[in-house]
């Protein structure tokens, strides 16, 4: 699987705006490049990621051919409860990644 | 073609004094250097993984990991990065630290060597490199073994090449406080390597980084691994004494 690195905060105030950072290995292929001897490259991206608190979707973005290699995706939440938060992402030739992270809200 | 922007110039064809010394951190974007900072969005951290778990990964037919002769890298690699390239006794030749890695694995593990710039190499390089972040460069000319090679470095270096007819110490002795196309012209430190370069979209090692240079000056590059490429890493190291390790650095 993909190397991915998360970072959300162990511990919240109920009601605060948390950062969540999600950062993954891929190469994100464009697609519309050519190799030396002229074939062009199949387009190899990360399309899609999702993030979901407790089960509910929090943040979702397409990605496209334009997005830079290992993608770097920061986003808020307000935290409301204590649980998990997991990292989808899924792409070209089925790449599918998951991490996922726990909180605790006082 | 050489747009050069007018500012108080430095001491012109010489070395740089200690004082004047900056990494080309300093000449980044608030941007990138926030990207460097924070290791949740420094993409280098994602070789430094690679590279940790390659250390514990048996390898060769010895069967054995990095970590069953060296144990915890935190504590055994720190302060190598800073000391690399070295001068090996049983080669009688200064070696950068992909090669002792490579060396290692032939003479201990039984293992092939790696390719130069392979993803593995990089990320072994990368995470030895990031056990030594914040400690300053040694100095190599204190190995007398050691004089010689950097002597030959610093001949290249101030050597013109290429159908451009440039040195290094042209754009990066003299003229570092300047702009060539808009861009910093950095003074060229070795703090980083290997680093992350946006441009490149992935880790690249300094000797991937010279070649690069050799190419804009349309000079033929050095191999990989020649004694050319070391001897220009040792000067430059001896260049950047006293400057702190940041692998893996993010650079434009």
């Amino acid at each position: 699987m993909a190397r991915a690195l998360i970072s959300v905060p162990a511990k919240a105030a109920r009601g605060e705006i948390i950062t969540i950072k999600a950062l993954i290995s891929h190469h994100m292929e464009t697609g519309f490049r050519h190799s030396t001897t002229g074939e062009l490259i199949a387009r190899d991206i990360i399309t899609s990621f999702v993030c979901r608190y407790n089960g509910e979707e929090i943040f979702r973005a397409d990605l496209s051919p334009a997005t830079a290699a290992n993608p770097f995706i920061a986003f808020y939440t307000r935290a409301t409860e204590s649980g998990t938060i997991v990292f989808e992402w899924t792409g070209d030739n089925g790449f599918s990644a998951t991490e996922q992270a726990a909180i605790s809200v006082e | 073609m050489v747009a050069l922007a007018t500012a108080a110039s430095p001491v012109a064809g010489g070395e740089i004094p200690a004082d004047q010394r900056r990494s080309g951190y300093d000449l980044m974007r608030r941007e990138t250097q926030a990207m460097q900072d924070d290791d949740a969005s420094n993409p280098g951290m994602l070789w430094v993984l690679d590279g940790e778990a390659l250390w514990r990964l048996k390898a060769g037919t010895a069967n054995k990991a990095c970590a069953d002769c060296h144990g915890e890298a935190s504590a055994s690699m720190r302060g190598v990065a800073a000391r690399y390239p070295a001068f090996d006794a049983a080669g009688e030749r200064a070696l950068d630290l992909t090669q002792r890695i490579n060396l290692c694995r032939n003479e201990h593990q039984n293992a092939t060597s790696l390719p130069y710039e392979s993803k593995e190499l990089l990320a072994l390089t990368t995470y030895i490199g990031r056990q030594s972040r914040g400690l300053p460069i040694a100095d190599p000319s204190a190995d007398e073994h050691l004089r010689a090679s950097i002597d030959a470095g610093r001949q290249i270096f101030n050597r013109r090449q290429g159908q451009l007819n440039l040195s290094c110490a042209q754009c990066h002795d003299d003229n570092w406080d300047k702009q060539l196309a808009g861009n910093p012209i950095t003074q060229g430190q070795v703090t980083g390597y290997p680093l992350y370069r946006l441009e490149w979209q992935g880790i690249g090692s300094l000797q991937r980084r010279i070649r690069n240079c050799m190419i804009g000056m349309r000079a033929e590059p050095f191999d990989y691994g020649s004694s050319e490429l070391v001897n220009l890493e040792l000067f430059m190291r001896w260049r950047s004494r006293g400057l702190a390790i940041e692998t893996p650095a993010v650079r434009p």
